[in-house]
């Protein structure tokens, strides 16, 4: 048994899935970036942002419930923003007494909060269609092609292989703490032990994993240099990008260039 | 009449739909040690897994007079020793005595009863002097003998191997057969050791392809060429 609820592939054969994964990469990567660099309470741009990935998210054939679900995973890293409410100085919302302490929410506080949980889930959504609609492989070639610094990718890859033995690894692990969790004949005994006592095993537990992940990178290590690996990943040339690919990567840019300067012009 | 193990009409798929165990039926008696065996995938290890309900299928399992359903769990997993193929899944504490107090201390048994239980179940597997070692520095044979006494302090009725003597030397084959000759339990065993099954085993069933395609007196299975052959097993 095997773990892959992990991978967020899903293959399907829309456009999006064929487009090559460098163009790919580089669009989300520019699209979270123009996102980022749009100024607080620019609310239109926002929008069309929004049918911009949510047009993406069509044509992908992905399913919108599933980009809207996985993008929940924006929510704690919004969390992180909401103090802001408090801190940005402004016109006030809402005063709080705590204590003798009295707390100002402010209205360019909330502005600049809900204009944060906007693009952050903005840019989830760009990254999940990417990881949905790419192969992992096919995404580290992609990486590789555009320069990024190949010991980075090579642990990419690593990770990503490793993640998986990891996974069912800790699975079997539980499984066997699960097959010993029994119920003694005697009355009365208190099964399951102390809080502490759990925590203490559930921590050896954890170690233990470490050490077999640290042993493991060992023999994987030996493993790649018995097979001539001298810290240099080398790979096949890759294939060209068609026409109508760099096309759309200029048409992409253009537009999120456009999108960002009409942002500045009137929010900025 | 009393049976120690009883399964009748399982069947067993998998969540990605790949049926693993297709209407297995069968009954062990209590002090009877029975070999499984059978090719990678034939679903040993599934039905293994059946035995404290750790899987559940549709079908009928009965494990020391209890029916394996969610209210018996916990009195089953203390009636059956599962011992895991890989130790190192088995032993997931820092030392020795932790992994085997485990069991004992889950029970919630008191922390006399737990030294003494653990002791027996190290002295049974001849291992009391590693009590207080780090299990993660044994050899692959020592680690074994250690996940058998994991599940011999809980004072299991039954006793389930899988793939006991895989990754063991020779030496430690040859002392793993006098421990399941010594040890007095109910047993079933999965493995591809055809000469550890004639050693010690008096029955065999063999599984393929989630069913089982024979069941009867190691003598008289292991006489049968064709049908060993034909299910991907050899003759010792």
């Amino acid at each position: 048994m095997h773990v892959h609820f992990l991978d967020p592939y899903r293959s399907r054969n829309s456009p999006i899935h064929r487009l090559n994964p460098r163009i790919k990469l580089v669009l989300t990567v520019v699209f979270i970036l123009t996102n980022t660099l749009i100024p607080t309470g620019a609310w239109p741009v926002y929008i069309l942002l929004f049918a911009l990935i949510f047009s993406v998210e069509l044509i992908s054939e992905l399913g919108i419930s599933f980009v809207l679900k996985r993008s929940s995973l924006a929510i704690p890293f919004v969390l992180a923003a909401l103090p802001l409410i408090l801190t940005v100085p402004g016109k006030t919302l809402f005063i709080l007494p705590v204590g003798s302490w009295t707390i100002h929410a402010s209205y360019p506080g909330l502005e600049r909060f809900i204009s944060i949980a906007i693009k952050s889930w903005l840019s989830i959504q760009a990254a999940i269609v990417l990881a949905a609609s790419t192969s992992f492989p096919e995404l580290l070639v992609a990486m590789r092609a555009l320069r990024v610094p190949r010991l980075l990718v090579s642990i990419f890859g690593l990770m990503w292989r490793y993640l998986f033995v990891l996974v069912d690894e800790a699975t079997r692990l539980m499984r066997a703490r699960l097959a010993r969790s029994g119920q003694s004949e005697i009355p009365g005994a208190k099964t399951g032990g102390s809080i502490l006592w759990r925590a203490r095993v559930v921590g050896g537990m954890a170690g233990n994993l470490f050490l077999r992940a640290f042993e493991r990178s060992d023999r994987i290590y030996m493993a790649m240099v018995s097979r001539g690996y001298d810290g240099e990943a080398r790979t096949l040339p890759l294939p060209g990008i068609r026409p109508a690919h760099w096309v759309l990567l200029i048409a992409g840019l253009s537009l999120l260039g456009l999108l960002l300067g009409f942002a500045y012009l009137f929010w900025g | 009449m009393h049976h120690s193990i009883e399964i009748k009409n399982l069947t067993f798929s998998y969540p990605d739909g790949t049926t693993a165990l297709h209407d297995v039926s069968l009954s062990i008696e209590p002090g009877e040690k029975v070999a499984l065996v059978g090719p990678n995938g034939a679903g040993k290890s599934t039905l293994i897994l059946h035995l404290n309900g750790i899987l559940s299928g549709q079908g009928f399992v009965r494990v020391c007079s209890l029916e394996v359903i969610k209210e018996n769990l916990g009195r089953i997993r203390s009636c059956v020793g599962l011992v895991f193929q890989s130790p190192e899944d088995q032993l997931f504490s820092p030392t020795v005595f932790d992994d085997v107090a485990f069991g004992p201390l889950y029970q919630g048994l008191h922390p006399a009863e737990v030294l003494q239980r653990v002791d027996q179940a190290l002295e049974a597997v001849h291992m009391l002097s590693y009590k207080k070692r780090v299990s993660h520095h044994l050899s692959m044979g020592e680690k074994k003998r250690i996940a058998i006494a994991t599940v011999l302090s809980m004072h299991p009725e039954v006793l389930v191997l899988d793939e006991p003597t895989g990754l063991l030397d020779p030496r430690s084959r040859r002392s793993l057969i006098h421990l399941l000759q010594e040890l007095p339990l109910t047993m079933l065993v999965s493995t591809h050791d055809m000469l550890l099954v004639r050693e010690i085993f008096p029955r065999m069933i063999v599984l393929d392809e989630g069913r089982v395609v024979a069941d009867g007196p190691t003598q008289v299975v292991m006489n049968d060429t064709a049908l060993l052959e034909a299910h991907g097993l050899e003759r010792p």
